[in-house]
């Protein structure tokens, strides 16, 4: 034992002191570069080569010509989305969906979390998130399917209305409705989950500290104010943080099955966008540029999110 | 020391125990009604509603949806991506999170750099559409495996992990003349079972239910994983014809359309829905080493 240390202690020494060559490093150590090898390499194609492909949007990019042989163009595309007459629908219409979804599903995991650690007794707690959390596994095909048969005409919650008085309501026709299904299943889906890193911040409060607010005389309400909150608050500040710095990078997938011709003008955003005239009409440059238009100002938010909470890190801290 | 509540936290806790209930309400009872559903007849529940009378159950919905062939299909399509999909992720980040975790690996700020930046910026769909054509993978499977297979989230969650790794436990195999080969595979992989197991299950139920990359990647109807099958059948409200018979009239192929939507729901979900509970604590593991970063 003390020898295997004493070997360590020189293994460690002239690793330490850089006595190792060029080559002996890698002799060594060439292992670790093998096992980094097959995610850096797919990292390099699948992910910069995009970003190398993506000068297709200032050119006129035709298949036969390839990315190299094509025309540059310049802000051609750009100019042309712009001063398009979809643009500022599209634009608003994302960022209404992401901002107002921001708003109304982050304070529901936050009132989640504070019920459920209200619940004594442990067995019950964990059966009522089994359940809370559950529809997060299911698929957003599915989750918009239900959407379509519990809100068709004759579906349950137009048999309610129609029992209640009132005309069946379109809910997937109307524009003026879109945003609301779309937040409102999201929040059915995601919040539960959501919470679950609420639930672990409060679980570790110290359960004396109620004890001893209580004996204080404060109620509930109190003790949710000045001990519940304050722990999760960085939490929240860090989640809020992501989320709106994320406002631009919202998903294609739900909005663009949720899309009826009737609901367009609510419903079109910048990825359904770039789908359809990109990979549905074949219009490659042009949706290449608008794909890129809005991953430039995703991260131009996210570079102003993050100086947002340096300067607010020096002070006070994230909130 | 256990305080006694007083008179307005025991209503509030009261209130609480309500509005818990209404919540877990609000969640199950969308479920329990397409469960139930996918059990009726469609004129039945059309004009009585739901009947909780076993008499009045029929099977025909899941009789169709098991026979269907692009059902079946699109499942084993399912299983087939999902478990390649695990095994890509896993096997890729896995390896380069105990790489990047060795302080030894020279230059680690540099790939990190790398990795990071992808996160946050990307070349955009089409542009990667038009590599993944260029690679000939349109219309094979390692489209939909391939591309999405790298991620930063589980390289970063996979470091973290093997960082917690004691060194001593790698040491003492050096000193004792094991190779590096020796050490990851049979010291520290057997060790990492838990990290496995929380990448593989995330990768799983997000390749199960994604529909995407298969949208746009795969052509091939007899490619399509299950989502895509689902999509047809929910939003699209198209019913191959081979599942109903031609000579049914419209309005029986319409009844039946609606009906098999229901047990397509279900037979679909409850995979994960079933396993969910028994794994819950690893999926709770991920979303908390993820937060962490």
């Amino acid at each position: 034992m003390q020898q295997s240390l004493q070997a360590l202690e020189g293994k460690k020494a002239a690793e330490g002191s850089g006595k190792l060559g060029g080559l002996d490093y890698l002799k060594k150590h060439y292992v670790l570069y093998v096992l980094l090898a097959p995610a850096l390499i797919l990292t390099l194609i699948f992910k910069y080569g995009p970003m190398y492909g993506a000068v297709i949007a200032f050119k006129d990019f035709s298949p036969i010509k390839g990315i190299m042989g094509s025309e540059w163009v310049g802000f051609k595309h750009f100019d042309k989305f712009l001063s398009s007459p979809n643009f500022e629908l599209i634009l608003l219409n994302t960022l209404k969906l992401s901002a107002f979804g921001l708003l109304l599903g982050f304070p529901v995991p936050i009132l989640l979390a504070l019920m459920l650690n209200q619940v004594r007794k442990a067995a019950v707690k964990k059966n009522v998130q089994l359940f809370l959390y559950a529809p997060n596994f299911i698929s957003v095909v599915v989750i918009v399917g239900m959407l379509f048969i519990f809100l068709s005409p004759t579906g349950p919650v137009n048999q309610l209305i129609a029992w209640a008085t009132g005309e069946p309501v379109m809910f997937m026709l109307k524009a003026e409705y879109f945003r609301w299904i779309y937040i409102l299943s999201d929040i059915w889906t995601g919040a539960g989950w959501a919470s679950i890193i609420y639930v672990a911040a409060l679980a570790n409060v110290d359960p004396e500290l109620h004890n001893a607010a209580s004996l204080d005389g404060a109620n509930l309400l109190q003790r949710i104010r000045h001990i519940d909150l304050p722990t999760i608050r960085p939490i929240m500040a860090i989640v809020f943080i992501l989320a709106a710095g994320g406002i631009m990078s919202i998903g294609f997938e739900k909005a663009y099955l949720m899309q009826t011709a009737m609901n367009l003008p609510t419903s079109e955003i910048i990825p359904t966008y770039v789908y359809k005239i990109g990979l549905q009409a074949g219009d490659y440059s042009y949706s290449a540029a608008v794909g890129l238009f809005n991953s430039v100002i995703n991260v131009l938010l996210l570079i102003t999110v993050n100086l947002v909470v340096k300067k607010l890190n020096e002070g006070e801290g994230l909130y | 020391m256990y305080v006694k509540p007083s008179g307005l936290d025991r209503f509030l806790l009261i209130l609480n125990g309500i509005l818990l209930t209404l919540a877990v309400l609000i969640v199950v009872l969308p479920l329990l009604y397409i469960v139930v559903a996918s059990f009726m007849d469609p004129s039945v529940l059309l004009s009585r509603g739901l009947s909780f009378k076993v008499s009045d159950w029929t099977l025909d919905g899941y009789e169709k949806i098991v026979t269907n062939p692009a059902m079946v299909r699109g499942f084993g399509n399912a299983v087939l991506y999902s478990v390649l999909f695990s095994l890509t992720t896993v096997f890729l980040s896995v390896c380069a999170g105990y790489a990047m975790a060795d302080d030894r690996l020279k230059g680690r700020k540099i790939f990190m750099t790398l990795f990071l930046i992808t996160l946050f910026f990307g070349g955009g769909l089409i542009p990667t559409y038009l590599l993944v054509k260029k690679l000939d993978m349109i219309d094979t499977i390692w489209a939909v495996v391939i591309p999405g297979a790298v991620n930063v989230w589980n390289i970063i969650l996979a470091r973290t992990f093997f960082r917690g790794v004691p060194f001593e436990l790698k040491e003492a195999a050096y000193v004792d003349g094991a190779s590096e080969w020796k050490v990851f595979a049979s010291i520290v992989l057997p060790l990492s079972k838990p990290i496995i197991f929380v990448l593989a299950l995330y990768a799983f139920v997000g390749q199960w239910n994604s529909y995407f990359d298969a949208m746009i990647y795969l052509d091939n109807a007899s490619l399509h994983p299950l989502q895509l099958v689902l999509r047809s059948i929910l939003i699209q409200n198209q019913v191959d014809p081979g599942m109903i018979g031609d000579q049914l009239a419209m309005a029986e192929m319409k009844r039946l359309s609606e009906m098999i939507k229901y047990a397509a729901i279900v037979i679909s979900s409850l995979p994960l829905l079933v396993m969910y509970p028994f794994f819950q604590k690893y999926f709770e593991k991920g979303v908390m080493v993820g937060s962490l970063k």
